[in-house]
């Protein structure tokens, strides 16, 4: 943990390391929660008592495009164990951004008390910690869940619409090529594509990955700054909404702006790149 | 239009009766338990970026040697330790498609992806896997053109 704390973050409290997961393993008040891209990951081992949270099956609602309701979210909750008082450990794939988009998704139902580990599953597995194929036991518990707030870290269409007649702060988080308008979709998945490429007007491109190490860890304070800050001008009094796709790759940006350079107002776009570029009459920019 | 190849449409009539995600992703796992890597007599590391497949985030590398009677052998290698995936699809790529008449391998499309990995993969995943699948075709399409010319 101290090496966490040394990095100068607005909220360090927010990561835990790998030392304090293994430490933690039978904690009754820590569930850690696995969240990754490949399906396949948690099945084929994971951190001994951990539970799985899947962003499609989990998170999303089946039919609407939307996330779980308050009744799914308790239905969730109580299926992993969990309590409000919990403290929920998220890691993953892909350097914590399934991880950032699950914690992402927990704190629109209030349950603040939700962390990541550093690094996420590939520190883990390369510091040689023990990983297991065997499922916890979970006892399921009750959960009084609060309404899915949205009005605090969403930013839906017309939102966002108003945010740049405003002159807002916008970070588009996709690859260049996304940015550019060079790249739409790959033929196939058009559940995930556009009609249009380009960018929100006012936008300014950061890939979400440049948040992280080669490691999968969160850079540093200050090279964080250097970046969102020094490179592209944001402010961190000003409101900032973080899009990309379909709001996952943002959610680690939203992270990092949030809790670890302390921007007191960031909203993640969910909707993103494959409603706005599909939407008829919208602003585009290349 | 050529069938698919033989040991391939065996894969997708059991991946077929898989009824549930977790016996799809036990299934497949099962499968990349049993991921070899090149072997050192075809390639070494650091491997040629011109086997690189493009596009694939778990850095697969394929390799197709000719055998004798004019087919491929397939190689394949995924650098990503956590690339599970793309392992799986190396295994059932090197079982169906190693030696089976190119007129078959040639004509595999990327839709065999949502037959073993389910339609609920994300578009990076899925992207990275169909261009797995489609180096695969383009070295049985190179060896083809290389026939007629011949």
């Amino acid at each position: 943990m101290s090496d966490i704390t040394s990095r100068g973050y607005a909220n360090a409290d927010k990561l835990v390391s790998t030392d304090w997961v293994a430490a933690h393993l039978n904690d009754d008040n820590v569930r850690i929660i696995e969240s990754n891209e490949d399906p396949l990951l948690y099945a084929s081992g994971h951190i001994p008592g951990a539970v799985e949270v899947d962003w499609v099956k989990d998170l999303n609602d089946p039919l609407r495009r939307d996330y779980l309701d308050k009744a799914g979210f308790e239905s969730l909750a109580s299926r992993i164990g969990i309590s409000p008082d919990t403290t929920v450990i998220f890691y993953g794939d892909k350097s914590n951004w399934w991880a950032t988009y699950a914690l992402w998704v927990f704190e629109l139902f209030g349950h603040t008390n939700a962390k990541i580990m550093d690094g996420g599953r590939l520190k883990w597995a390369e510091e040689g910690r023990g990983l297991t194929r065997e499922k916890p036991v979970i006892t399921p518990t009750s959960y009084d869940a609060p309404e899915r707030d949205d009005g605090q870290i969403r930013a839906f269409r017309d939102g966002v619409m108003q945010h740049i007649e405003a002159g807002g702060q916008l970070v588009d988080v996709r690859s260049p090529g996304e940015f550019s308008g060079e790249t739409l979709h790959m033929p196939g998945y058009p559940q995930e594509g556009a009609v249009r490429g380009g960018h929100i007007p006012g936008a300014s491109s950061v890939p979400w990955s440049r948040a992280a190490n080669e490691d999968g860890t969160f850079k540093n304070a200050a090279e964080l700054r250097a970046i969102y800050l020094d490179e592209i001008g944001l402010n961190p009094e000003e409101p900032t909404v973080a899009y990309c796709r379909i709001g996952e790759r943002s959610s680690h940006t939203w992270f990092v702006l949030t809790n670890l350079l302390g921007f007191g107002d960031v909203r993640n776009y969910d909707g993103s790149w494959t409603e706005w570029g599909n939407s008829v009459g919208l602003p585009i920019e290349k | 239009m050529a069938a698919l190849p033989a040991k391939l449409q065996d894969y997708l009539d059991d991946f077929s009766f898989i009824a549930s995600r977790e016996e799809r992703a036990d299934f497949l796992i099962d499968i990349a338990d049993s991921f070899q890597p090149v072997p050192p007599d075809v390639a070494t590391k650091p491997y040629d970026e011109a086997y690189r497949v493009i596009g694939c985030e778990s850095e697969a590398f394929v390799w197709a040697v000719a055998r004798p009677d004019g087919r491929l052998n397939y190689f394949f290698d995924v650098l990503n330790p956590q690339g599970l995936s793309a392992m799986a699809l190396c295994v059932i790529l090197d079982e169906a498609c190693s030696g089976a008449p190119l007129e078959q391998v040639a004509t595999i499309t990327g839709d065999v992806v949502f037959a073993f990995f389910g339609r609920d993969i994300s578009m990076g995943k899925g992207r990275g896997l169909t261009e797995l699948i489609n180096a695969v075709v383009y070295h049985a399409r190179q060896q083809l053109s290389v026939a007629v010319q011949e």
